[in-house]
C-alpha cells in the first residue's frame, strides 16, 4: 500500500489551518502583499503553501481541479485522502490549482452570478517566484499603490473588468502566497 | 485549554465561514450566504460575530469584546469568557493591545491599525430590507445596482423632518457598487469606516450573511448636496473625562432631572481619566468627597 498520500497534512489541524487561514485572509484583504504559509507538506510538484490554502479551505463541498501537470496519482490521492474534495474539471470547480499556462483558458470557470457574485471559482497559481515588483495595484485593500509579479497582467485587468463578477486568485510559490481578488485595478505590464 | 475543538466550532463549519469571508473581501460590500450554526448563546446575542471571530482567531491572538462600546456588559463579558475557555486566547480591554475586536454597535475612538481585525455583530444586514421584505427583490436590486428606494427613504426623512433623521444603521455606498448596511453603530462611527488600516468583518448569524471591508476600502455615506452627511453626537463633552471628540451616552441618575453624558467607548474614557483628564460630575463628586 501507498502510504505518501496519508502524509504531509497538518500536524495540528485546528491550530495550523487557523494560522493558515490568516495569512490567507490578509493576502486576499491586502491584495500584493506576500505572505508565508507553512504546515504543509504535499507531494511533489505541488508548493507547500498551495497545499496548504488546499487543506485549510477544501472539503467534500468544494470540488477542486488540478490542471496540468498537477494532475497526478499521487496528488490526486493526497487531496481525496485529507480532503475529500471531489477532483473535477474547470467548469465545476470551486478552486482550481495550477501553472498559468496549465489553467487556462480562463473563461473556463465560473465567475459567478450577478445576484451571487460569491459563486465563483477561487484559482490557485503556482509560480516559480513571487516578487513585490512588475504590475501595479490599487484598489480596496491596498493604501495607495503596490507591486506585485504577475502572470499575465492583460487577462488579469479583463477579469477585474468582469466586477463584481469575475475570479479570485492566490498566487503560491514555496512556501510564500499572494492574492489578486478581482476588486484590484491593474496598470502597466 | 478545553475540551472543546480550538474556537469551538468543528473544522468544517470553520472552513465554510472562511471561503464565505475570502468571497466577502473579494466583493466588498457584498453579503455572502453561509451556513449560520446554531451557537450557545441566543440568536440576537451576536452569533454572527462570534462564528466570525471562531473562523478567524489563532492562538496567538489578544481578543477584545465591546457591546455599545463598554467591555463590562453581559454580553461582552460573556463571549470573552466563551472564547477565553474554548480557543485558549489572551484577552484585553485595551483597544491598542488588542488583535481582534468584536463589536456590538460602536468603532472603538482609538484609531485602529493595520494588525488589527474588527467584527461587527450584524442584526439585520440588509439595509433594504424595510423597504422591501423579500430576499428575492433586495437581490435583485442589489445586482441591478437599483438603490434609488433608498434614496427616496433618506429624501422622506428630510421631507418630514427636515434633516436626515437616521442616526444609526446609517447606509453606505461600498467602492461605488454595494449599498451596505454598516450594523446599527451610530453614524458618529460612519467616518470611521472609511479608510481604515484594519480589516472589518461583519457577520448576521440569524440572517446567514457575512460580509467584509478590507482595509483603505472606500465607504460614503449617502446623501443629497444639499443635505451632506453629517456625523453627529450630543453636544456636550464627557462628564467623567471631558472628552469632546468620543460618543456619547446620555445617563439618567435620579428622578429629578439629574443626568450626565459618558463616552461609550469605557476604554477611551478610563484611559484618559488615568491620563488625567477629569469631567465636570467626577471632579464635583472628587470635591464633594475631599
Amino acid at each position: 500500500m501507498q502510504t505518501e498520500a496519508l502524509e504531509g497534512g497538518f500536524p495540528d489541524a485546528p491550530l495550523d489551518a487557523a494560522r493558515a487561514f490568516r495569512a490567507a485572509m490578509n493576502a486576499m484583504a491586502r491584495p500584493g502583499r506576500i505572505e508565508t504559509l507553512v504546515g504543509a507538506v504535499p507531494p511533489a510538484p505541488l508548493s507547500p503553501a498551495a497545499g496548504a490554502l488546499i487543506l485549510t479551505l477544501c472539503d467534500p463541498g468544494t470540488p477542486v481541479h488540478l490542471a496540468g501537470a498537477l494532475d497526478v496519482a499521487g496528488l490526486r490521492d493526497w487531496i481525496t485522502f485529507h480532503t475529500g474534495a471531489p477532483l473535477v474539471g474547470p467548469a465545476q470547480a470551486a478552486f482550481a490549482v495550477g501553472k498559468w499556462e496549465d489553467l487556462q483558458p480562463l473563461d473556463a470557470y465560473r465567475i459567478g452570478t450577478s445576484e451571487y457574485p460569491d459563486r465563483s471559482a477561487t484559482l490557485i497559481v503556482e509560480m516559480p517566484e513571487l516578487t513585490p515588483q512588475g504590475a501595479v495595484l490599487t484598489g480596496p485593500g491596498i493604501k495607495e499603490s503596490t507591486r506585485l509579479s504577475l502572470p499575465d497582467v492583460a487577462a488579469m485587468r479583463r477579469n477585474a473588468a468582469l466586477f463584481p463578477l469575475g475570479l479570485d486568485f492566490f498566487l503560491t510559490s514555496a512556501n510564500r502566497v499572494a492574492a489578486l481578488p478581482r476588486s484590484t485595478q491593474l496598470e502597466g505590464n | 485549554m478545553s475540551d472543546y475543538n480550538f474556537a469551538y466550532l468543528d473544522e468544517q463549519t470553520k472552513r465554510m465561514i472562511r471561503r464565505a469571508i475570502l468571497k466577502g473581501l473579494a466583493v466588498p460590500g457584498y453579503q455572502v450566504p453561509f451556513a449560520s450554526r446554531e451557537m450557545p448563546m441566543p440568536y440576537g446575542w451576536g452569533t454572527g460575530g462570534v462564528q466570525v471571530s471562531a473562523a478567524t482567531l489563532t492562538p496567538e491572538d489578544r481578543f477584545k469584546v465591546i457591546d455599545q462600546g463598554a467591555d463590562d456588559t453581559t454580553n461582552a463579558v460573556s463571549i470573552r469568557k466563551f472564547f477565553e475557555r474554548t480557543a485558549g486566547v489572551e484577552v484585553t480591554e485595551e483597544t491598542e493591545a488588542a488583535t481582534i475586536i468584536q463589536t456590538r454597535h460602536r468603532i472603538p475612538e482609538a484609531p485602529l491599525s493595520e494588525d488589527q481585525i474588527l467584527v461587527y455583530q450584524v442584526p439585520i444586514p440588509e439595509p433594504l430590507r424595510f423597504l422591501e421584505p423579500r430576499e428575492t427583490e433586495t437581490r435583485k436590486m442589489h445586482s441591478l445596482e437599483e438603490y434609488g428606494l433608498m434614496h427616496v427613504k433618506l429624501y422622506e426623512d428630510i421631507s418630514q423632518h427636515g434633516a436626515i433623521a437616521t442616526a444609526y444603521a446609517y447606509p453606505v455606498k461600498v467602492e461605488g457598487r454595494y449599498v451596505m448596511d454598516p450594523s446599527p453603530i451610530p453614524k458618529f462611527d460612519n467616518p470611521k469606516l472609511a479608510d481604515c488600516p484594519a480589516i472589518q468583518l461583519f457577520g448576521a448569524g440569524r440572517e446567514q450573511r457575512i460580509y467584509a471591508l478590507p482595509p483603505y476600502s472606500d465607504v460614503v455615506s449617502l446623501d443629497f448636496e444639499d443635505h451632506p452627511f453629517e456625523a453627529s453626537k450630543a453636544d456636550h463633552p464627557c462628564d467623567l473625562c471631558d472628552a469632546r471628540d468620543s460618543y456619547l451616552d446620555e445617563v439618567i441618575t435620579d428622578d429629578r432631572g439629574g443626568r450626565m453624558f459618558v463616552c461609550s467607548d469605557t476604554d477611551y474614557c478610563r484611559t484618559r481619566q488615568a491620563q488625567g483628564h477629569l469631567g465636570a460630575q467626577l471632579a464635583a463628586r472628587q470635591e464633594g468627597a475631599a
